[in-house]
Parts: structure tokens; sequence; C-alpha cells
């Protein structure tokens, strides 16, 4: 009972982080019809630009409480992560957008290949760490040999995830940039037909999935403490996993999804073996696909970005 | 006369290497309901969209209110109050009608919202019962409605309406017919429309042209038009349907 609880704390941790990255895939495909294979790539370069701004801000500018720093490096990675974003777009697929339908694609696995390399050039191939940013937890149960614990990283993170998630869907549902967005993902040339700029709401679609992926980014960094430039890649293709288990395109899949693959891999380290979780998440993605090929929540009528 | 508010000059478009206009020449002037006719595949929604740049004219160009909109992007020229409900409609189909109207009222300024939707509403009560519901799930004359009435909600200077009869029941239509002509009399609303419905389209329009082929071969009065053989022949099913005064 007690493993049980600790493994839902710690499962609802990382599906809220798969979750966030998993939104940015499904938001551009739902826009792009395209798989921005380049997204788990900006995610591990926000969390090196998460690195590199707390040891600015806490070297140099001398910065010394642990929540004011976290909120900082997150809007600092978010702000960087937005414009790295924005330029792969501009870049890699804007000028392929009237070509052949595997180009942008294409073009995505070359820019993934770009930023990891590049992350490992400059910043080393070492895993780099950063200390705890708090020392305190809360004892939920304790029987003498096994406690049940939730950090405060795991408390932020659920709440910057529920208080983003908020604003998130306000954003698509209640406002005319979510309208715009809905309308170009339904049907691009009415879109611009009633007056929409297309290729700036595309802008603002990467802009807020680099955005996301970025407070994924310095929470997985806050959360292990380490990261490497490989660690965009199992993270990435995991959310990838979470968007497609959710059904592709549907924003609360994403984030249903994401929950479901934290939840599979934590519970199957629990009670199997810790070396087989990755199989066990990749597993129920082809069963899940077998019997429901469009998702959980896949369905045509279902809210997409 | 006055310099007209929407001139088409020479307009060519091309699928790929395939023609779809051949130098197209047409004046829509104020206050004015231009009716298009033609067969299928003469190239008249190919001219409603290539009016709004997508596709592009590659020849030719196209002047509204004085300014040349030939190159402009399409977004930019509904900023100029050219409102379209095009071929197939095109409602959101995953927004609800309220949704869709307010997408059509992106280039309106947001101060005239509720009034404008009240108008609308008031012209098609169908839409007020249905705010709420998705767009795709609306039978194919409230998505004819709902089409124009978004197109209404920016407050158009010039309406293009791509064959707003089709598929629709005649009384439907004769609703809608009867809404474009109450637009034109009571705000003198300028509109471009394209019918196959020919003998419904040049009774309500001031004037008319024909398109064949991609070309433009005869233009007129609208009655002067339905008096005409060769479009008795062509497109009144044989001039069995005579033309009322």
């Amino acid at each position: 009972m007690e493993v049980f609880v600790q493994q839902l704390i710690n499962g609802l941790t990382l599906g809220s982080i798969y979750g966030l990255i998993a939104i940015g895939y499904t938001m551009v495909f739902g826009i792009l019809n395209m798989v921005n294979f380049a997204h788990s790539g900006v995610f591990m370069v926000s969390a090196f630009i998460a690195l590199n701004a707390l040891l600015l801000i806490t070297t140099w500018f001398g910065v010394s409480s642990m929540v004011m720093a976290l909120m900082i490096i997150m809007v600092i990675s978010m702000v960087l992560s937005a414009v790295l974003n924005w330029t792969i777009e501009r870049v890699a697929y804007r000028p392929l957008r009237k070509s052949f339908r595997l180009a942008p694609l294409i073009s995505s696995i070359g820019m993934s290949i770009f930023l990891t390399n590049f992350v490992q050039v400059t910043q080393g191939q070492r895993n780099k760490s950063i200390p705890p940013l708090f020392h305190k937890q809360i004892i939920l149960m304790d029987n003498g040999n096994y406690t049940v614990a939730v950090s405060y990283e795991q408390i932020t993170i659920w709440v910057v995830t529920i208080l983003l998630l908020g604003a998130f869907w306000f954003l698509v549902t209640k406002t005319s940039l979510g309208r715009a967005q809905r309308a170009c993902e339904q049907d691009q040339k009415m879109a611009s037909l009633v007056g929409v700029n297309v290729d700036r709401t595309i802008s603002i679609t990467f802009v807020i999935a680099a955005a996301l992926a970025a407070v994924a980014g310095s929470m997985y960094l806050m959360y292990y403490g380490v990261v490497s430039f490989s660690d965009g890649f199992v993270p990435g293709i995991k959310a990838f996993t979470a968007a497609v288990l959710g059904g592709i395109g549907s924003l609360p899949g994403a984030v249903i999804g994401g929950l479901i693959i934290g939840l599979i891999e934590t519970m199957w380290s629990a009670y199997f073996s810790i070396d087989y979780k990755d199989v066990a998440v990749f597993g129920v993605l082809a069963i899940v696909l077998i019997f429901l090929p469009q998702g959980i929540l896949g369905r045509p009528d279902v809210e997409k970005v | 006369m006055t310099e007209p508010l929407l001139s088409v000059r020479g307009v060519e478009t091309y699928y790929g290497r395939i023609p779809a206009l051949k130098g197209v020449d047409i004046d829509v002037h104020e206050g004015e309901i231009v009716a298009l006719i033609g067969a299928n595949g003469a190239g008249k929604s190919t001219l409603m969209m290539t009016i709004c740049g997508n596709p592009r004219a590659r020849e030719g160009s196209i002047t509204f209110d004085g300014q040349n909109i030939t190159q402009l992007p399409t977004h930019e020229i509904a900023a100029l109050k050219i409102a379209q409900s095009p071929e197939g409609r095109r409602i959101f189909a995953r927004m609800t009608v309220l949704e869709n109207l307010q997408m059509g009222s992106i280039v309106a300024p947001p101060e005239h919202f509720a009034a404008d939707l009240e108008r609308v509403l008031t012209l098609f009560p169908r839409l007020r019962e249905r705010l709420e519901q998705r767009g795709g799930t609306l039978s194919g004359g409230e998505q004819q409605m709902l089409s124009i009435a978004r197109a209404l909600m920016s407050r158009p200077r010039l309406l293009l309406l791509d064959e707003p009869s089709l598929g629709l029941a005649p009384l439907v239509a004769k609703q809608i017919f009867d809404a474009i002509r109450d637009l034109n009399k009571s705000e003198g609303l300028t509109v471009f429309l394209v019918e196959q419905n020919a003998f419904h389209a040049l009774k309500l329009a001031h004037r008319g042209y024909v398109m064949v082929n991609g070309l433009i071969t005869l233009s007129g009065t609208g009655a002067s038009l339905l008096a005409r053989p060769e479009v008795k022949a062509a497109y009144l099913e044989g001039g069995r349907q005579q033309a009322t005064p």
C-alpha cells in the first residue's frame, strides 16, 4: 500500500512533465499535420538554459531565495526556448510548407540531431548537475520501515502544471488567439479568408509549445538535479508516445496520455523490473494502438489545436 | 460612371500548368448585385478565390477601392472587408455556431460585435436556436446560412457568395436570395455571386456575366441576359423557364 501511494506520487510527477511536452507535439501536429521531432531537442535545450541561468543568477547575482531563483530560471528558459522554436519553424519548416509532405518531417529530424550535437559540443558530454533546490519533504505515511513522502519539488511540479494547464485551456477555448489556432487547425484556407494570419498563428503555436516544454525542462532539471545532452531523446519519445496514446491532436488527450505513461513507468519499476520500464511503456502503447488506433481521445470531434 | 469598387482586369490563374482563368475582366460597382453564371468547371469559383489571393493571379490585376490587391496576402485582403462565403461553405465544423460567427468578426471592430451578432441572428433566426451547437452538426441549409452570416459579421464592403443555393431545398434557397436582396436594398451591400441556378441569380442581380472555359463570353443586365437565347439554351434548362419581369 505504501509503495503504491509513493509510486502514485512519483508517477503523477513524471506524468505532468510528459504531459507538458506532449502538448507541444499534439499542438504542432494539429496545425501542421507533422510530427515535430525537434520538440524533444527543444525540451533538452530548455533544461540546459535553465541550468545555465541558475548558475548565472546564483553565482553572479547572488539570488539566494530558491523560490525566486526557480521562477526566474523558468521565465528565462521559456523566453529563450520560445525564441529558439520560433526560429526553428522559420528556418526549417516554413520554407518547406508547400513542399512534399515528408520534407518538414525530415527537416525536423535534422533539427533534432543538430540540437543534440550542438549541446553536446557546447556543454560537454558529461552530465551536468545542480544542487537540490529544496531540502524539504512532507511525510504522509510512516509504518516503521517505509515512509511515503512528497517532496517540495514534486508539489512545485504539480502546482505549476495545474496552473499552466488552466491558463493554457483558457487561452485555447476562450480567447480569439485560441479560436484562430483552432480555425487554422481545421481549415487554414478558410481561416485566412476571414482574416487570420495563418503564418503568424503557426509561429505562435510553436512559441507556446516551446514555452510549455521549457517549463517541463526546468522542472525536469529541478526534479532529477542532472541533465545531459542525450536527455531529450527518451523523455521526448515518451511524451510523443503520450500524445499518440491520448489521441494525437487532442489537448486533453496529451495530458491524460502523459499521466498514464508516467504511472505505467513508476508502477512497473516498483512491482516488476526497473530495467523493463521502457519496454512496459511502449508495450502498452502498442496494445492500445491495436485496439484503439485513434488513441484514447482521438475522435474527430475532439477539441484540437 | 464612377470608379468600380472591384475591378478585375485580364486575370489569368493556373493550377500547375493548367489555365483556369484565361484573361477575365469584371467590374462590380458599389451597391450592385452582380451575378456570374456558367457551367461546372468554367472557373467561377477560381475567380472568387483569386479575388481573395488564393490561388494568386499569374497575370492581370485586381483593384479594390482604388488599391491594387493582386499580390496582397489573403488575410490582408480580408482586412479590406472583402468577405467570402466560399464553395462548400467551409464551416469550422468543430467550433460552435457562435465561435464561427466570432471568427467572421475578426476584421471588424470588436465594439460592433454585439450589434452585428444581433443583426445576423435576426436575418437568420434558425442560427439563434443553434448558437452553442457545433457547426458540423448543422443541416446543409443551416450551414449555408452560417457561412453567409459569418461573412456578414465582418461588415463587408464586398460580399462574395459562391453558390449560395447549392444543395438547398427551393424554399430555403428562396429565403437566402430574399435575405441577399434585402441586405442590398436596406444597407446598399455590394454582392458578387456565383450561381449555377442562373434563373434565380439573374433575376436577383442588377448585372450578370457568363463564363465559359475561363473566359467571360457575355455580360449585361440581369434581365437582358435572361432574354438572350444562348443563355436560355445553355443555362435555363433549354429555355423552359421564362424570365418574368
